[in-house]
């Protein structure tokens, strides 16, 4: 006990120490009128004690009234009606209009003069004269109210019955009083603390608080113990800056490529219909295309680039290559011409392609990419993919399942499986599912194939299977955040980036 | 690669379903398995996902054609007896309808038993085909009727909308072929298909009852198909011979599945032709090929058994194609459907020795590198949408030159600077703690008529303290300068959203490529802000070019 009691006064801090012979006034309020350190120390100090083990707070609801914005007025100038009153009291009596002007109240305090003073029966009126019907002595008494009024702040249920009339009287008037709710800090102080207050605390007084450069200095702490902390006790939180958590998770995505071997494409968001859709063997009349799927740019016709380029595309939509059969229509160039945003980024796939040299290679893209969508929990019209292609003669199937296992067991998807799917330009084309370990359920991670001959011969002028995927990267994000609505990605609630923890992968 | 196509789900009664596969948990597997990926099942109702190059497998009798065949029951190519055309089966094409839709497949199936539930099957195959194969009845719209209100034979033309008159579906009245497409509540949902043309193309018979004015709508006294059938007349019709043929393959191989007996029918086009025509295509297969695509080693015996588990025949290096498939473009999906077959869960994944050097973009290393330094400033990175509504331009005093076409929600423009975010991202945090340092890096929009798209996109940065002043910011942008050894230079300057003599246009390399300075309070009132707010926003492209080399 008697080291713990030792501990504790080593402890104190000036505040505390200032407050501890007061402790015994056992509230708040008083503690801090006797000890002049003003209340919200006060409060913050016994706080402290209490963390120490000396006292326990207890808390209790007081009505209080007090003075509102017109009674402090009032205080100060008196009350209408004592204007009133004494404007009678010099007159004896009064036209109406003339002690409306006179008395300098506004309408309403006249009004309510009159009616305050008629029911106290010290005034009359008659044919439009106010007359004075008080005797000398009731003009000097202080009224009820005013004697309420100065007796203020008092306690609601501490009121004697002359003072509830008065109260009853003034509520009704406009803001004359107010009723505060208190919340009222009773102290109790424990065995240790009982003990602690009989201690002298001269021997505490000269411990060392901050350390300071003069301290070190001069040597002064020599000798002297400094006040010990309070460790545990909660101190105010700091957020530093930080990266976007949506950039954190892409750059960790770009490593995941790096580490596997890929370039990084890039790209500008606009595009052409050539490069989005054409050079992807994507029919011109596939819905996809249409102004309800795709944001076109309106007033804006693009460049075509060279007519070999376009006349290979075309004649792979046309009469296919290769012994396809093609799209079996008309290509039309003005489609190509559109200019759009993104809707994937294999559109920077195709244009790698069509710029190859070597015809082998690695590539990755990622970034935004858009969809003429409404917004809600799950869609938006903006949102991240990532892409990788891979090319080389000697690619095959296995190759692409074995490349998908490794890129999402490396995003951290461990129970993969694939499934048959459809994409226009890819054949085999394969869905990669993943067995949510919580949720219990499969969920789709994104598509992949090995791009069709027709999409190849017009970009690389032969047909080299070319493995590609790009799966979605918002999923991967709302997963690894626990985020359920999607806009949660682009809302920019500072509070909420501020506390957003960092991408650990 | 995210779907690109519309899907349509078929529900199946589980009870039909079951008269021919029992359903386990294995045959559930086996269903997504077979490249249809199984949506949901419960006592009832089986629902089946049907990607768009599938649209044979969309009813009842087409999926378990195929998934009989998968699950190896009844492998091979499907053989369906033809009638050859009796007499009078023939469908007349008038030289009138190249103009507006050219092409017709018809046919005649009898021997029918409709109940309610087979109609409403043959209703929901069309209402598919149609929007999807068919991309909203453009490329097919597909007619069926009752061939005892029908006096063959039939024909096909286009007639001036006023001399096409008869009463059509849910209505009681005649109306005028016009009249359809302005008052039919379906004549107005696909009057852009015939809006410009002179003359609507109509299936009239011989006592010249129309029967339908495709691809709108059918008649009321034909056009109708009831349990009573027995019989029935089917045409598709639209621009292109082989699709309508081969839907028309779909539907009447469905139709005989239920027990119908399949009739030709004589098309007199300048030559004449027979629908349908069930002759399978052949196409010549090189194994080696395919063997090296998918990474196996496939025997030509093994690849017959899994190419009859697709429904395909094979002879003589040849695969023969059920008519019925529209999807087959190329040997590649010939291979698709081995793979399916051969299982996609017993392929071995695996992961070639290429050996390749990765390599991030050099600029999205710098710009990394640009948020780190003002990470360690204490900035909090935002990330804003790409694009802006009118009200957030015009809050922020800004213009932008690219609209979008027909955006669904009010996001119409492509930003034409950071600022007009980070000012609607400031007013959005009024009531959180200050003080707030931001920044983002983004792309910015404006038009290059020399560029490929007319568009050019700047890479931006832009830099906020609130509540901040000229000499914090600039404090910031030094710091910049230091950290990425490039020499910035601050110049007197004007606009319109700056204090004037407190803000400076930064030079990089003798070119103007940015602002810096403090907000004006009516610019700041106008975006609702409240406290002071000090901004830089700057170009990068320069910088990132230089620092790349």
């Amino acid at each position: 006990m008697e080291r713990k009691i030792e501990e504790v006064l080593e402890s104190l801090n000036p505040d505390e120490r200032a407050i501890l012979p007061f402790l015994r006034e056992g509230d708040l309020k008083k503690i801090s009128l006797q000890s002049k350190i003003d209340e919200l120390r006060t409060s913050r100090a016994l706080q402290f004690l209490g963390n120490k083990g000396i006292l326990k707070l207890d808390y209790e609801k007081k009505k209080l009234i007090d003075l509102d914005d017109n009674g402090i007025i009032y205080m100060k100038n008196s009350l209408p009606e004592r204007r009133l009153l004494n404007l009678l009291s010099d007159k004896k009596t009064i036209g109406f209009e003339n002690a409306k002007k006179e008395s300098g109240l506004s309408e309403n305090e006249f009004k309510v003069s009159l009616g305050v003073l008629k029911k106290k029966a010290m005034i009359s009126l008659s044919r439009g004269k106010l007359i004075l019907e008080a005797k000398k002595e009731e003009i000097i008494k202080k009224s009820l109210e005013e004697q309420f009024l100065e007796s203020l702040p008092l306690k609601l249920e501490e009121l004697k019955p002359e003072q509830k009339l008065a109260f009853q009287n003034l509520k009704s008037r406009k803001n004359i009083i107010i009723l505060i709710e208190e919340k009222q800090v009773i102290v109790n102080l424990t065995e240790l603390g009982k003990e602690i207050i009989t201690k002298d605390l001269g021997k505490t007084k000269n411990m060392i608080e901050a350390l300071t450069p003069e301290i070190i200095k001069s040597g002064s702490w020599k000798g002297k113990k400094f006040r010990r902390y309070d460790i545990k006790s909660p101190v105010p939180k700091i957020y530093g800056g930080k990266r976007h958590f949506v950039n954190q998770a892409m750059d960790y995505a770009r490593k995941i490529w790096t580490e596997l071997g890929f370039q990084e494409m890039s790209g500008n968001l606009t595009q052409t219909g050539f490069w989005n859709f054409d050079a992807l063997f994507t029919a011109q009349d596939h819905p996809v295309r249409e102004m309800q799927d795709t944001f076109y740019i309106k007033d804006i016709q693009a460049k075509l680039p060279d007519k070999k380029l376009v006349n290979a595309v075309k004649k792979s939509h046309e009469q296919g290559v290769d012994g396809s059969k093609g799209w079996q229509y008309k290509w039309n160039e003005e489609d190509a011409k559109k200019v759009l945003l993104r809707t994937h980024t294999t559109c920077l796939s195709a244009k790698t392609l069509s710029e190859l040299k070597n015809k082998k290679g690695k590539f990755f893209a990622i970034g935004k990419v858009f969809r003429n969508e409404t917004i809600d929990w799950s869609h938006g019209f903006e949102f991240n993919q990532t892409e990788g292609i891979v090319i080389d003669k000697d690619a095959n199937f296995r190759h692409l399942l074995g490349y998908l296992k490794e890129f999402f067991n490396k995003m951290g998807f461990e129970n993969i499986k694939f499934t048959p799917a459809y994409f226009p330009y890819t054949e085999p084309s394969v869905e990669i599912q993943w067995f949510h370990p919580e949720r219990k359920v499969w969920l789709e991670l994104g598509g992949a194939g090995i791009f069709r001959p027709e999409l190849t011969i017009p970009l690389l002028g032969e047909h080299i299977p070319i493995l590609a995927w790009g799966p979605g990267f918002d999923r991967t994000i709302m997963d690894y955040y626990n985020i359920k609505d999607l806009r949660e990605l682009y809302e920019n609630n500072i509070i909420k980036l501020r506390k957003k923890k960092f991408w650990l992968k | 690669m995210p779907y690109l196509d519309k899907m349509a789900n078929i529900k199946l009664s589980r009870k039909e379903f079951e008269r021919y596969i029992r359903i386990n948990p294995e045959i559930e597997r086996k269903i997504s398995m077979f490249g249809t990926p199984l949506e949901s099942i419960n006592e009832n109702e089986v629902e089946i996902e049907i990607f768009p190059n599938r649209p044979d497998l969309l009813s009842l009798q087409g999926y378990l054609r195929g998934f009989l065949a998968f699950l190896g029951k009844k492998t091979g190519l499907k053989k369906y007896k033809l009638q050859p055309p009796l007499e009078n089966y023939e469908v007349k094409i008038d030289k009138s309808v190249k103009e507006v839709r050219p092409f017709t497949a018809c046919a005649i199936v009898k021997n029918l038993n409709f109940d309610s539930e087979k109609i409403k099957e043959i209703i929901d195959i069309q209402e598919k085909i149609h929007t999807t194969l068919g991309r909203d009845r453009k490329k097919i719209a597909i007619g069926i009727y009752p061939l005892e209100k029908i006096s063959l034979p039939i024909r096909y033309e286009a007639r001036k909308p006023e001399d096409i008159k008869f009463i059509p579906l849910e209505m009681d009245k005649e109306m005028s072929g016009l009249q359809i497409l302005q008052r039919h509540p379906t004549g107005r949902e696909y009057a852009h298909l015939l809006k410009d043309k002179e003359k609507f193309p109509i299936f009239i018979d011989s006592k010249d009852k129309i029967l339908s004015m495709p691809p709108i709508i059918n008649s009321h006294k034909t056009g109708k198909i009831t349990e009573k059938t027995k019989e029935v007349f089917i045409e598709c019709s639209g621009f292109d011979f082989e699709i309508l043929s081969k839907t028309l393959n779909i539907l009447v191989t469905m139709l005989a599945d239920m027990g119908g007996k399949i009739y030709q029918m004589k098309l007199n086009y300048d030559k004449e032709k027979i629908t349908p025509n069930l002759t399978p295509e052949k196409m010549k297969i090189n194994l080696e090929n395919i063997n090296k695509l998918l990474g196996l080693e496939l025997s030509e015996k093994e690849s017959k058994k899994l190419l009859e588990k697709m429904g395909y025949d094979y002879k003589d290096k040849e695969v023969l194609i059920p008519a019925w498939r529209t999807d087959i473009l190329h040997e590649v999906d010939i291979a698709e459907d081995i793979a399916i077959a051969y299982g996609y869960e017993n392929f071995i994944p695996e992961i070639p020795e290429i050996s390749t050097i990765g390599s991030e973009d050099k600029k999205e290393i710098i710009k990394r590198k640009i948020s780190e330094i003002l990470a360690g400033l204490n900035f909090l990175e935002i990330s804003s949408y790409h694009l802006v509504t009118k009200n957030e331009l015009k809050k922020t005093r800004q213009k932008s030159e690219i609209e979008i076409e027909k955006s669904k929600t009010e996001y119409k423009f492509l930003r034409p600077c950071l600022l007009t975010s980070m000012l609607k991202i400031l007013s959005e945090n009024i009531d959180n703690e200050y003080p707030q340092k931001l920044f983002e890096i983004g792309k910015v929009f404006s038009r290059n008529i020399d560029n490929e798209t007319g568009i050019e996109e700047k890479e931006k940065l832009i830099v906020s303290i609130t509540p901040g002043n000229f000499t914090e910011l600039k404090q910031v942008l030094e710091y910049l300068e230091e950290m990425l050894s490039i020499k910035l230079e601050i110049q007197e300057s004007e606009n319109e959203s700056f204090i004037p003599g407190r803000i400076g246009k930064i030079i990089f390399n003798g070119k103007d490529i940015g602002t810096i300075g403090e907000i004006k309070p009516s610019l700041l009132k106008s975006a609702h802000l409240k406290m002071p707010l000090s901004l830089m926003e700057i170009e990068l492209d320069d910088i990132l070019e230089k620092l790349v080399v």
